[in-house]
């Protein structure tokens, strides 16, 4: 799932001070399971807000609603009478959200009230960890299902480093060694020769803005694309 | 001759290597450089130029190098993988040897977040072994990483790093001969303290055939006093500084903890001279330069040879 933080309350108050009416706006899957950006969240967010407007003696008012996915239209669709009440949008979705429902109401300022972190897992509860970067070239099945590019501070498809000590990286004693693990378990399963030979200079292919189109959908992106 | 590198000529010809090295400065003082490179002369074969060490800007490793060749040295230049994309590495290596560098060392290079611009975004965009392979291939075969051909190959001898020191041990040996594979000519070890455990590793690389095909120059760094040491054992990521070390400096009078530093130096030069496998010493006086005379003269490493 995408991970996401919420951002410093004063930040966020910040951004929305110029407006009058403002709607935060929760997105009910990934940053609800990390606890960031749920309907539970955004009613603590309104709160807050509310809370700092009273005292401040100001007369601002906050909705709060939340749909499934904001990076999905066609649930930000069920916000469509809503939004025209506002002068401002605050999204506690994660950047891909924030970024669909600000292109759906263009009129309106949106302010962002997370910080979307990495995809990662859900370790315990409150407890996230970075697991992929999206790189565009799998290699977990060659090291193990340990990914070199996240888990190595330094991303080498070659590894260790020199840094690596006592199965730690280098930037951290508590963070586990990529290629330590890797090894380790390459070895438990016997298929060491999986990195015996060098891997060649990686494919970078999250260089700049991709879209994706699955085979057998082309038609459907051509008639989108006429319509407009 | 793969490169007209002074190294590769004395390593072909047998002699037993001694290389040094030379942290640029931070900034543009070429004074600083020019007198820290002064004791270096005649001393070493070839000298290390660092590449934005431990993360810490500094005069470029490449403006370095021609300031060394201006004083008379032979520089190698090192380059990391932090700092350049594959396209700035490439143009780089073409213009060091347009410029009569002859020698490189492919790294990874310290990660960011120890120097001082913790801030900044690692590239990393080819690792290491990527890096020897494409040097490789641009001397080589002539051939840019995307196989375009190249309008006048770089000539460079190709150098890498090795721990053998990490656990697990037995990969370590397997991880040389990667580099070997990618194309490695030398191998310039981390800093060597634990013996046994270096044996152990040349004993293996012999066994593998790995030293018939690139030439090992064991990592010599001095104490400069205990206060090091103990910051090598505890503070430098893939350091491994056994306690008898630690007890020997301990065992001498504080104003006599550098020349144990240095004794102890001097006997680990002596035994690599004498282990098969180990084709030479590079020397890593740590912003000790002016003390290479003195560790060359005691090492009994002095005259060095010309070819």
């Amino acid at each position: 799932m995408i991970v996401a933080e919420r951002k410093p309350f004063e930040e966020v108050a910040a951004s929305i001070q110029d407006y009058k009416k403002v709607l935060v706006t929760g997105c009910a899957t990934c940053v609800a399971v990390c606890l960031a950006g749920g309907e539970k969240e955004v009613g603590v967010l309104a709160s807050q807000l509310r809370l700092k407007a009273k005292a401040a003696d100001k007369d601002t008012a906050f909705g709060e609603a939340t749909v499934q996915r904001q990076c999905d239209m066609e649930f930000l669709a069920e916000m469509d009478d809503l939004v025209p009440e506002y002068d401002a949008l605050i999204s506690l979705a994660c950047g891909a959200g924030i970024q669909f429902l600000a292109e759906r109401y263009p009129d309106k300022p949106v302010m962002a009230g997370v910080n979307t972190r990495f995809i990662g897992v859900n370790r315990d509860v409150g407890w996230y960890e970075e697991k992929c970067k999206a790189c565009g070239n799998c290699v977990l099945s060659q090291t193990a299902g340990v990914c070199p590019v996240t888990m190595c501070a330094k991303s080498l498809f070659n590894g260790p480093c020199g840094g690596t000590s006592n199965e730690s990286c280098e930037i951290h004693k508590d963070q586990p060694c990529a290629w330590f693990k890797i090894h380790e378990r390459l070895s438990r399963q016997g298929r060491l020769a999986n990195i015996l030979e060098v891997f060649p200079a990686n494919d970078w292919r999250n260089q700049k803005p991709q879209t994706l189109i699955q085979p057998g959908y082309e038609d459907r992106k051509a008639a989108f694309a006429e319509e407009k | 001759m793969k490169s007209d590198s002074k190294l590769e000529k004395l390593l072909e010809a047998g002699h037993f290597a001694f290389t040094g090295e030379l942290g640029p400065p931070r900034g543009a003082n070429i004074e600083a450089l020019m007198k820290k490179a002064e004791p270096l002369k005649g001393m070493v074969d070839v000298v290390n130029i660092t590449d934005n060490q431990t993360a810490v800007v500094r005069m470029s490793s490449f403006g370095a190098s021609l300031l060394a060749i201006q004083a008379g040295l032979e520089p190698n230049f090192q380059m990391v993988c932090r700092d350049r994309n594959r396209l700035a590495m490439q143009a780089d290596i073409l213009s060091a040897h347009a410029h009569g560098i002859k020698n490189m060392l492919c790294l990874s290079g310290d990660h960011q977040q120890f120097g001082d611009h913790p801030q900044a975004k690692g590239v990393f965009d080819i690792d290491s072994m990527q890096l020897i392979n494409m040097v490789k291939n641009m001397r080589d075969e002539g051939k840019f990483l995307n196989g375009e051909e190249i309008d006048g190959p770089p000539r460079l001898f190709i150098g890498a790093a090795a721990n053998p020191f990490a656990r697990p041990y037995g990969w370590r040996v397997h991880r040389l001969a990667k580099k070997v594979a990618a194309g490695c000519d030398f191998i310039q070890t981390q800093c060597v303290f634990n013996m046994e455990r270096m044996r152990e590793w040349v004993k293996q690389a012999n066994e593998m055939g790995l030293t018939e095909k690139t030439y090992i120059l064991a990592g010599v760094t001095p104490m400069k006093s205990l206060g090091m040491a103990r910051y090598m054992k505890r503070n430098v990521p893939g350091m491994d500084v056994p306690d008898e070390i630690i007890k020997r400096l301990q065992g001498v009078d504080k104003k006599k903890q550098a020349d144990e530093g240095i004794a102890i130096a001097c006997e680990q030069i002596q035994e690599f001279k004498e282990m098969k496998g180990v084709a030479g010493v590079h020397l890593m006086a740590i912003e000790w330069e002016h003390k290479v005379p003195e560790i060359a003269e005691r090492a009994g490493v002095l005259p060095r040879p010309e070819v």
